[in-house]
């Protein structure tokens, strides 16, 4: 018998006398809503990672970019991100590049994370990892309470990386240290609804 | 990583040398409070927390009942998205399909995703037999491995190491498996979280093959989840160009929208963290995007074993979260080493017996009685396995398969006690012999208990096991039984 | 309502005050209990090590001892526990439904006198410093939760000082107390030490194998502190002062 028949089997016989009627799953967990100014949640908790946050109109976009990216000189920006900015859209050195500037699927405001699914504006996955800086622009009503409505809106066929603050580690003695492998500086920018 | 698990002494044994480790002591009491504290404080704030905790054990179990045909569903959403679907029954299997694949693009050096199951199944080793090289890029698990140490906790395999141990293994071991440690390495955390940093990079960026484990695998769409929080898993997931999976047939959830249970249970029981870092989810190929060539390692390993016992079937809604670990008083004081298995602490308790069956080795039959049963590991567990009855359940099976054959010591006594305890008469009779020990003894034991009443202190085997660190006070002269027959009222 | 008080093998045995203790105590609150005197042990021991076919004879003397009474008293989380939630598990092994027709019918000490009688001031007297050690299985399997506290917060004298770590266990565990004797005792040095910490001279708690572990290390390091039952804290009036 193949490894397959055999395993499927054996999970057979160990289940020949379970009851195996389905059990309710109790979903009431979904109907828990972070209240009040989600947005206001979102930066709280996006800073508490230590991530730095800031906020602004449409027009002032590109200078909240730029502020971001400091000293940064070598910045890829993925095709369809939606303002104009001096980058290539991706590169085969990307350990050479200092920055990237992404847009995201959506953010989270109960745990301060955002969601790529690297649809346009965001590139694809490498792109948002390998550089030191990560710049990433969300818009207002792309924030949602808490992980159910964003689980509900995502797409599981597209990859998703999902990002709560910088590259972190906490294996020694479990204090949270930021900065191992991902992008040791992320920067989130929320852009008010014009 | 050349050591190994194999030939570990039965618990009491292997703990004893863990106890009276006094600096090993220190770094555990430090971590494990330092968790608890920021596990509490996130779970806190979650007020839904126990619905939860209710939804996350009905789904998994709603999996295991029904995982033959999961299993099957979760096989196809995997080839509709180009991944090559492998099944193995035991950890040889598994380990000689990714030694095949590797093989097979002439790689000679992979690197891994942190995954509990790879380590299971000694993966690492099995390819080193055919001269494949395999680099952990997990932070602890390079502390491990260039330490040539075994882990000892399920999220953080290096809990037993403290900062200056851990700089002392980077100056030491770096260089002979990469780029050295940088010059004047201080023990700063973050100073040693960079120089791994370094080191690492390199081989990520000229790795050809990559391989993971899975926290979750969607049935439904194929998806499959690492949740992870330094970004070394997002290099192994999306540089190299293959990608091989080994993923544990209980990994198996129904649909994606189930994942919003699970991603809010794990990270607040694991790190203590509102999220983690990173989660990466993919499915199957996707063009231009990462690995081109994705293969998935079903393994069973012992889990159809767990599956078939309908008590301790429970322990595989374990998402390796290792809050148990860290609210269990008898992990704290003997760390992980000493449960002799990649799974330590009071889930690796009862994990171990039921992937490889009692009876068997006196290693794994010494497992289930590594507990107090005092019940902190089911309240911190967000699957709610009920870990104490589990443990109860396999202290009993563990007797079971030795009922055959000459009795232990043990079996005698419990024999004795339950001959006695079955009837008053006999219990009455067995205090009276109390009382006179009683008679004899007051005048042996010198020392007094707080209170008046005398004590005895060290007693020859078997007492000695109570004796060597603790008073007992001496038998009264009269039982209470003998105080009530004879009118005795208050 | 007829009850019967489950003194315990351990308090039988050792303990007969804390006994005594549960008969006074009730007996002040106007409950007129009974000591069946076929009873013997709960079977925890049996059933914690692994002993099934060993505890059903035992488990069978419990259920005949006990027929007949309405609510069924216990000085001892531990055992109340075991008859609550493990006689079904012996009664499934001996094919014997009837074996788990007592377990519902226990209550700890503290739970009786407050949700059955409705009482937390039990009139008691104890003028000492006294720390409380909420035991593992009154606090996480019974979840009796604060009621053992509430009536030690109503006895006249007694200044009551929390206890650092309280919810963590003390290391006994039953015949982990030998099986693991080394693992245990480094865990009840912790729990001595915070006793310590407190200045308390009385520790007290609601199952006396936790105390004689506790209890059994204190004294070993000579500090000094008392260990005592719940219930004899709480049977003691101005008359014992």
């Amino acid at each position: 018998m193949s490894a397959r028949d055999e395993i499927l089997s054996a999970v057979r016989v160990a289940l020949r006398d379970a009851d195996r009627s389905e059990l309710d799953v109790p979903r009431d967990y979904r109907s828990a809503h972070a209240s009040g100014d989600i947005v206001a949640l979102f930066e709280e908790r996006v800073v508490d990672y230590r991530a730095s946050f800031a906020r602004c109109t449409p027009d002032d976009l590109v200078s909240t970019i730029r502020a971001a990216l400091g000293s940064a000189s070598k910045i890829l920006v993925p095709q369809g991100f939606p303002v104009e900015l001096d980058g290539v859209p991706d590169a085969d050195d990307l350990d050479s590049y200092d920055a990237v500037v992404t847009t995201a699927a959506l953010g989270i405001a109960t745990t301060g994370t955002i969601v790529l699914d690297h649809g346009p504006g965001q590139g694809r996955r490498a792109l948002s990892l390998v550089p030191d800086v990560h710049v990433c622009v969300l818009w207002e009503n792309q924030i949602v309470g808490g992980v159910a409505q964003a689980v509900a809106r995502l797409d599981p066929a597209r990859p998703q990386t999902w990002i709560s603050g910088p590259s972190a580690t906490s294996d020694i003695e479990l204090n949270r240290v930021e900065g191992v492998h991902g992008p040791r500086k992320l920067h989130v920018i929320v852009v008010n609804e014009g | 990583m050349s050591a190994t698990f194999v030939g570990m002494p039965a618990f009491p044994v292997a703990a004893r040398e863990a106890l009276a480790d006094s600096q090993l002591r220190r770094n555990l009491e430090h971590a494990t409070h330092t968790i608890r504290a920021k596990r509490a404080a996130v779970v806190g704030e979650v007020d839904e927390w126990e619905e939860l905790r209710l939804a996350g054990a009905a789904i998994k179990d709603n999996t295991l009942l029904h995982l033959d045909e999961y299993l099957l569903q979760l096989e196809e959403s995997l080839q509709a998205r180009g991944v090559t679907v492998h099944w193995a029954r035991d950890a040889r299997e598994a380990c000689d399909v990714v030694a095949r694949i590797a093989q097979t693009h002439g790689v000679d050096e992979i690197v891994k995703v942190k995954s509990m199951v790879t380590q299971e199944i000694g993966l690492n080793e099995a390819l080193a037999a055919q001269g494949i090289v395999a680099w952990e890029t997990d932070l602890a698990e390079l502390i491990v491995q260039l330490g040539d140490d075994l882990p000892s906790h399920i999220l953080v395999p290096a809990i037993h190491r403290n900062r200056a141990e851990i700089r002392e293994i980077f100056r030491r071991r770096m260089a002979a498996a990469g780029r050295p440690a940088p010059e004047n390495l201080s023990d700063e955390p973050a100073e040693l979280a960079a120089a791994a940093r370094l080191h690492l990079r390199e081989k990520f960026l000229r790795a050809k093959m990559a391989v993971s484990g899975a926290n979750f695998a969607v049935a439904e769409s194929g998806t499959l989840v690492v949740v992870e929080s330094e970004g070394n898993g997002r290099m192994c997931l999306t540089l190299p160009e293959v990608l091989v999976s080994v993923v544990g047939i209980e990994k198996v959830v129904p649909t994606f929208a189930d994942l919003d249970v699970f991603l809010q249970l794990l990270p607040r029981s694991s790190t203590g963290e509102r999220m983690n870092p990173y989660t990466s989810t993919w499915t199957g190929i996707a063009p231009g995007d990462g690995p081109q060539e994705m293969h998935v390692v079903l393994l069973d390993n012992g889990r159809t074993r767990a599956l078939a016992d309908d008590v301790g079937r429970q322990a595989l809604r374990c998402i390796r979260c290792s809050a148990c670990l860290n609210v269990c008083p008898v992990y704290e004081r003997t760390g992980g080493h000493a449960y002799g298995s990649v799974y330590p602490g009071p889930i690796g308790a009862i994990l171990n017996p039921l992937l490889k069956g009692v009876g068997v080795d006196e290693q794994t039959d010494s497992l289930p009685y590594a507990s107090s049963l005092c019940g902190a590991c089911f309240d911190a567990c967000p699957v709610r396995i009920d870990i104490p009855e589990v443990l109860v359940h396999l202290r009993t099976k563990v007797v079971d398969a030795h009922r055959e054959g000459p009795p232990k010591a043990e079996a005698v006594a419990m024999k004795s006690a339950s001959w006695v305890l079955s009837d008053a008469r006999r219990l009455g009779f067995a205090e009276r012999g109390l009382g006179v020990a009683s008679k004899v003894l007051d005048r042996v034991g010198r020392r007094v208990l707080p209170g008046g009443r005398r004590a005895l202190g060290r007693l020859p085997w078997p007492g000695s096991l109570w004796t060597n660190a603790r008073d007992v006070p001496a038998p009264p002269a009269e039982s209470f039984r003998a105080w009530w027959r004879k009118g005795g009222r208050p | 309502m007829k009850v019967a008080v489950m003194v315990t093998c351990i308090n039988d045995s050792m303990f007969p005050d804390t006994g005594k203790s549960v008969f006074r105590l009730l007996r002040r609150l106007g409950v007129d209990a009974d000591f069946p005197e076929a009873q013997t042990c709960c079977a925890q021991p049996m059933v914690n090590t692994g002993y099934l076919d060993e505890a059903v004879p035992v488990v069978r003397t419990f259920v005949d001892a006990f027929a007949g009474y309405d609510a069924i008293v216990t000085p001892s989380g531990s055992c109340a526990g075991s008859a609550r939630h493990q006689h079904a598990i012996v009664a499934r092994r001996a094919g014997d439904e009837r074996l788990a027709e007592a377990g519902p019918r226990v209550y700890e000490l503290s739970e009786f006198l407050v949700d059955v009688l409705g009482v937390s001031d039990v009139g008691a007297y104890f003028p000492h410093r006294v720390t409380y050690h909420p035991t593992c299985h009154s606090l996480r399997m019974l979840r009796v939760g604060e009621k053992p506290l509430r009536l030690l917060r109503a006895v006249r004298g007694l200044d009551l000082i929390e206890l650092p770590a309280a919810e963590e266990c003390c290391g006994f565990g039953g015949t982990f107390a030998v099986k693991n004797a080394e693992t245990s005792t480094a865990i009840g040095a912790d729990k001595a030490r915070h006793v310590r910490a407190t200045g308390a001279e009385v520790l007290v708690a609601g199952d006396n194998s936790c105390l004689l572990h506790i209890g059994g290390m204190l004294s070993r390091e000579r500090t000094g502190v008392r260990v005592m039952h719940l219930a004899d804290v709480l049977a003691s009036t101005e008359e014992d002062a």
